[in-house]
């Protein structure tokens, strides 16, 4: 999707805004936020890419002016209305009309350790060949769906060469719909030339992962 | 209109007498999902815990620090970083996707995730602020060279710069280049030197 989230290229920000010796939260909410969001993953309603597709449908307008912590949780808000684990109304008042009917199944503080640990793998078995291998140029496709994509727009149809080969992943484009159709994963290196002219860095490139089926041959 | 108050309850300012919006807004829900019987308050102030205190750069630090004294160590890391994160015990929160990409004389590698704010939490903790800004996400594929400027590293014109934008779920960890004048020092002399900053790319090692 063409959100404000897909900022890479873009003018008008202006300064990086580095702080000295920054606290890992500002304040205290902005922690429980956080660790709100990763206890909604322990639920197994939704996925990563599931929430990164609620992040994508903020208006332009809301998402500049919500904070990363806001902006994360109001997307498990989303998320946990649109799996029925809570209501709006709910969220509006800020209580349980009714208990979870599944009882409670929160997880304890003493597993959250093993569950940040806990490995993932994206990685999945396929039988298909990969289509391209390194040292290959390739020409990324021009689609512009509505839905979630990881091919920002300042790198659609621009020709690139693959430099690593990730195995066959998760597609985060059907994983964002809950499903996997694992798809081959490339490393891509663009020259900044190509991605931005003349403007380009003569020395410089952006290297992104991009999934088969974003990919050409030339 | 979000107000950034960093110092609710305990500034002097008047605004910081009543919580921030969000403040509110994340205790209500907080509330509910407590009640509804989904989170442990407990468990949320353990994940706080986890990544005030002990999921970091220092873990970062100490991999690049035993890269720069032990060769097959190096070797090892670039040619599979997850698999030498595995052999460490390093597990979960993206570590089994991490990919080393070393700074040589010639190279020099900066990550970023332009979409959201992809980041190797397992080894790094949560990124800066700066790392989510707008203005970071959208000017480091485009001007590298003069956004690592604004972090005071000046790079002559001759060095490649290489960007990695995290568009997948594997995480890109920089391994900068050992200090020079640096060979006296032990590993653990060494992890000191290593910043978060050297290791997403917009600093150098310095004695």
């Amino acid at each position: 999707m063409d959100g404000m989230h897909d900022m890479g290229g873009m003018s008008g920000f202006g300064r990086i805004p580095i702080e000295q010796n920054e606290p890992v939260f500002h304040s205290s909410w902005e922690g429980r936020a956080f660790a709100m969001v990763l206890l909604g993953f322990s639920w197994r309603r939704w996925n990563l890419d599931q929430t990164r597709s609620s992040h994508e449908r903020f208006t332009p307008q809301q998402y500049l002016s919500l904070s990363y912590f806001e902006r994360l949780v109001t997307a498990l808000a989303d998320r946990a209305i649109k799996a029925g684990v809570i209501t709006a109304d709910e969220v509006k008042v800020g209580h349980a009309a009714s208990p979870s009917q599944k009882g409670s199944q929160s997880l304890g503080a003493a597993a959250v350790s093993a569950f940040l640990r806990a490995p993932r793998n994206y990685l999945r078995a396929t039988t298909a060949e990969p289509r391209y291998k390194v040292g290959d140029t390739i020409r990324t496709v021009t689609d512009s769906p509505e839905s979630h994509t990881r091919l920002p727009r300042y790198a659609r149809g621009r020709d690139g060469v693959i430099v690593l080969y990730h195995g066959c992943n998760v597609f985060a484009d059907a994983s964002a719909e809950d499903r996997e159709n694992p798809q081959h994963l490339y490393g891509v290196r663009f020259a900044a030339r190509e991605l931005w002219g003349r403007d380009g860095d003569p020395k410089s490139s952006v290297t992104l992962d991009l999934y088969e089926p974003y990919l050409r041959h030339v | 209109m979000h107000v950034h108050d960093h110092s609710p309850g305990g500034g002097s300012a008047s605004h910081s007498l009543l919580p921030s919006e969000p403040a509110l807004r994340v205790k209500a829900i907080e509330t509910l999902l407590v009640e509804k019987g989904l989170i442990d308050s407990a468990a949320v102030d353990a994940i706080v815990d986890q990544f005030e205190n002990k999921i970091g750069p220092k873990i970062g630090a100490g991999i690049v620090a035993k890269a720069w004294t032990d060769p097959g160590f190096k070797q090892a890391l670039l040619e599979d970083a997850a698999k030498v994160l595995a052999d460490l015990g390093i597990s979960g929160l993206g570590a089994e996707q991490v990919i080393a990409v070393e700074n040589t004389e010639t190279i020099h590698n900066v990550v970023v995730c332009t979409l959201c704010s992809c980041y190797p939490w397992a080894i790094l903790g949560l990124p800066p602020g700066w790392y989510k800004s707008d203005a970071y996400r959208s000017r480091v594929v485009r001007e590298p060279r003069k956004v690592l400027a604004e972090f005071g590293l000046e790079l002559p014109e001759e060095i490649e710069i290489r960007v990695w934008d995290s568009t997948s779920e594997m995480r890109y960890l920089v391994l900068p280049r050992r200090p020079k004048g640096s060979d006296r020092l032990n590993e653990t002399q060494l992890a000191a030197l290593v910043t978060r900053d050297c290791m997403i790319g917009t600093a150098l090692p310095r004695l």
